[in-house]
């Protein structure tokens, strides 16, 4: 009788010490993740506070180009650039994600075509990002003669991110329940008008999440953008998008900003890392400290996203 | 009013005005499902120019350097003046800080996704598991400035205690101090990276297996731990392990951590201590510089992203086939 009593007593420690370890585990990683963002903080502060003028917000960080002298060195050109290259690669993947997501739930039949792309979803999404800069060098950048600009740029993180989008699309397609299909096609609706005007409205949110998601991947990445050739010193800004002009229409669209040399956050991040003197590396955490703040931003408002939207409909 | 001559006029009208509206509709549906297959076929277009871009590039560069000695040589100098071409210190940099990173990510991610799937109320992981998430949202090169600026420093206040007596006993292995780049740091981080992908993908395949199982266990007196280890792990087996290998895929494309924390020095070791380049840093460093197309020097980096897509094509293949296995079981 004593003995059951002890085996019983033993293993459920054992039970409870593996549930704190596990608790511990988790702990520790959360732990590792507050460490990060406050030693960037912490070395970073210098920078991104102006001690002189009554501890404001150092707006000057945000608006000087990069510079020798590590005090006066800014981000200007480094947040236009992610900024532009965001732009182009969301005008490229959103569309694209979004209609392939729509064809493989929506449309494909169970053929062998089906199936590859498939399959090459799947797998794409596990290709290491630097082989996608690579194949921008070998393809954009030098086949089709678009150079080292923002859209050869832009083009690869659109490619980047483009399984994440489709994975999220057809997930949130799936999603909606195929009464709504069909109480739509017994209207008379065709497959497209069912599609345009019912399912894709039920499921914006899951598609958003997923965007938003792949954004902030794609704001992050480094290495694909270094091998494409991208500048880790800049001290102009790409041509404007909209220019004034004097006569009617009074703006003049331009493209030019595509072609144009670019530097993103995080490659002037790594720029400031590789260097020597310590001043810099000031300046590397005060750029990760933003850089951090906007993907983890980001990666917040689609965890509230989704987690609202599966709390909001009951199907 | 029925007028016989106007009946044969009337008749094809009244027909025809909703045919031609169906028949746009349907050049309509039909033109949208092709544009829509076009987008869904950019992902094999995708592939194809992946492996094109590598193979072309790369042709000319064995055409210069024969693939055995690609394959088998200890030396990676090409930008020295007496240049050799052999990739294994490069491999071996990859494989280290890959093993590194595994044996922080596998364990720690295994208890953690058991830890979720079997212990945690369900509120909490409601909480834990989109903050785990966060930790694999950080852009690597922020791990990688954590890694060489935060870890490494605190890695060689730890190994001043440990390092003497372990040089001592074993020179060979453990150096006096510990470097400024070394992969043992940039392997940790790299861990703590791909954690919470391990934990989630191993979380799911351990949810998948039926509560049935453990009802079973519980009803012969089981404990919680005794039932997470003995039922639900070895049941959800197949899943974790497919968990694992995207894990390592993932650490062996790593880039940014490596190419900042664990140096970029070809050295052909298997000494978590010791720095080495691994096949992603010597792509970033060779783009730092203006290469000119054509070169060999150029094609190197081609050659080297070839090797690369090959080791995680193996990975990947390996790990949907596992994953694959897992969902037939029940």
């Amino acid at each position: 009788m004593d003995t059951i009593q002890t085996s019983i007593f033993r293993r459920r420690i054992i039970s409870n010490l593996f549930a704190g370890f596990g608790f511990l585990i988790i702990l520790f990683s959360l732990a590792t993740l507050l460490m990060l963002v406050a030693y960037l903080l912490y070395q970073g502060y210098p920078r991104l506070i102006n001690a002189e003028s009554g501890f404001s917000f150092n707006w000057k960080f945000f608006t000087s180009f990069p510079s020798r002298f590590p005090e006066e060195a800014g981000i200007y050109a480094a947040w236009v650039g992610s900024a532009l290259i965001m732009l182009v690669t969301s005008a490229f993947a959103i569309p694209m994600g979004v209609a392939a997501g729509i064809y493989l739930e929506e449309y494909a039949r169970k053929n062998w075509l089906a199936d590859l792309i498939e399959i090459n979803v799947t797998n794409l999404a596990g290709v290491p990002s630097i082989i996608y800069g690579l194949l921008a060098l070998g393809l954009f950048a030098r086949q089709f003669h678009l150079g080292q600009s923002i859209i050869t740029a832009g083009l690869t993180l659109g490619l980047l991110i483009l399984p994440v989008v489709i994975v999220t699309t057809r997930e949130s397609l799936r999603a909606v329940p195929d009464s709504l299909r069909e109480a739509a096609y017994a209207l008379g609706a065709s497959r497209w008008q069912m599609i345009w005007d019912h399912i894709l409205p039920y499921s914006i949110g899951g598609i958003l999440t997923g965007v938003i998601i792949g954004l902030s991947r794609a704001i992050g990445e480094t290495a694909p953008l270094i091998t494409i050739g991208a500048l880790t010193f800049i001290a102009f800004l790409p041509p404007t998008p909209l220019k004034v002009d004097p006569t009617f229409p009074f703006f003049q669209v331009s493209f030019e900003w595509l072609m144009a040399p670019f530097t993103v956050m995080p490659i002037q991040m790594f720029n400031w890392v590789s260097r020597p003197q310590p001043e810099f590396q000031i300046n590397a955490a005060a750029a990760g400290a933003v850089l951090v703040f906007m993907t983890l931003s980001m990666n917040t408002i689609a965890i509230l996203l989704r987690y609202f939207l599966r709390r909001g409909i009951k199907w | 009013m029925s007028d016989p001559s106007s009946l044969p006029i009337q008749e094809p009208l009244a027909d025809s005005v909703p045919s031609r509206k169906r028949l746009f509709r349907e050049v309509r549906e039909r033109f949208i499902e092709v544009i829509l297959l076009l987008a869904a076929f950019s992902a094999v277009a995708t592939t194809v120019a992946v492996m094109l871009v590598l193979i072309t590039e790369s042709a000319h560069f064995f055409e210069q350097v024969p693939i055995l000695t690609f394959l088998t040589g200890t030396k990676w100098t090409p930008l020295f003046e007496d240049p050799e071409y052999g990739i294994l210190p490069l491999v071996s940099g990859t494989l280290v800080t890959t093993a590194v990173a595994l044996s922080v990510a596998v364990p720690f991610g295994t208890i953690a996704a058991l830890y979720l799937s079997e212990f945690c109320p369900p509120w909490l992981r409601e909480i834990t598991k989109p903050c785990l998430e966060l930790l694999s949202g950080i852009p690597t090169v922020v791990y990688g400035y954590f890694a060489l600026l935060a870890v490494t420093p605190m890695l060689q206040y730890l190994y001043a205690f440990v390092g003497e007596p372990l040089h001592r006993w074993s020179p060979g292995i453990f150096p006096e101090e510990l470097g400024g780049f070394n992969m043992l740091s940039a392997g940790l981080v790299m861990g703590i990276m791909i954690l919470p992908f391990v934990s989630s993908v191993s979380e799911d395949a351990m949810r998948a297996v039926p509560v049935g199982l453990r009802e079973g266990s519980y009803a012969m007196g089981a404990t919680r731990f005794q039932t997470a280890w003995s039922v639900v792990f070895p049941a959800a087996f197949s899943g974790i392990s497919a968990a694992y290998i995207l894990g390592i895929s993932r650490a062996v494309g790593e880039t940014m951590i490596v190419a900042v924390a664990a140096g970029l020095q070809p050295n052909l070791t298997w000494n978590p201590t010791d720095s080495a380049a691994t096949i992603t840093a010597y792509i970033v460093q060779v783009s730092l510089g203006d290469i000119p197309h054509g070169t060999l020097e150029y094609q190197t980096i081609f050659a080297a992203g070839l090797m690369l897509v090959m080791m995680t094509l193996v990975f990947n293949i390996a790990g949907h086939f596992l994953s694959k296995r897992y969902r037939e079981v029940y």
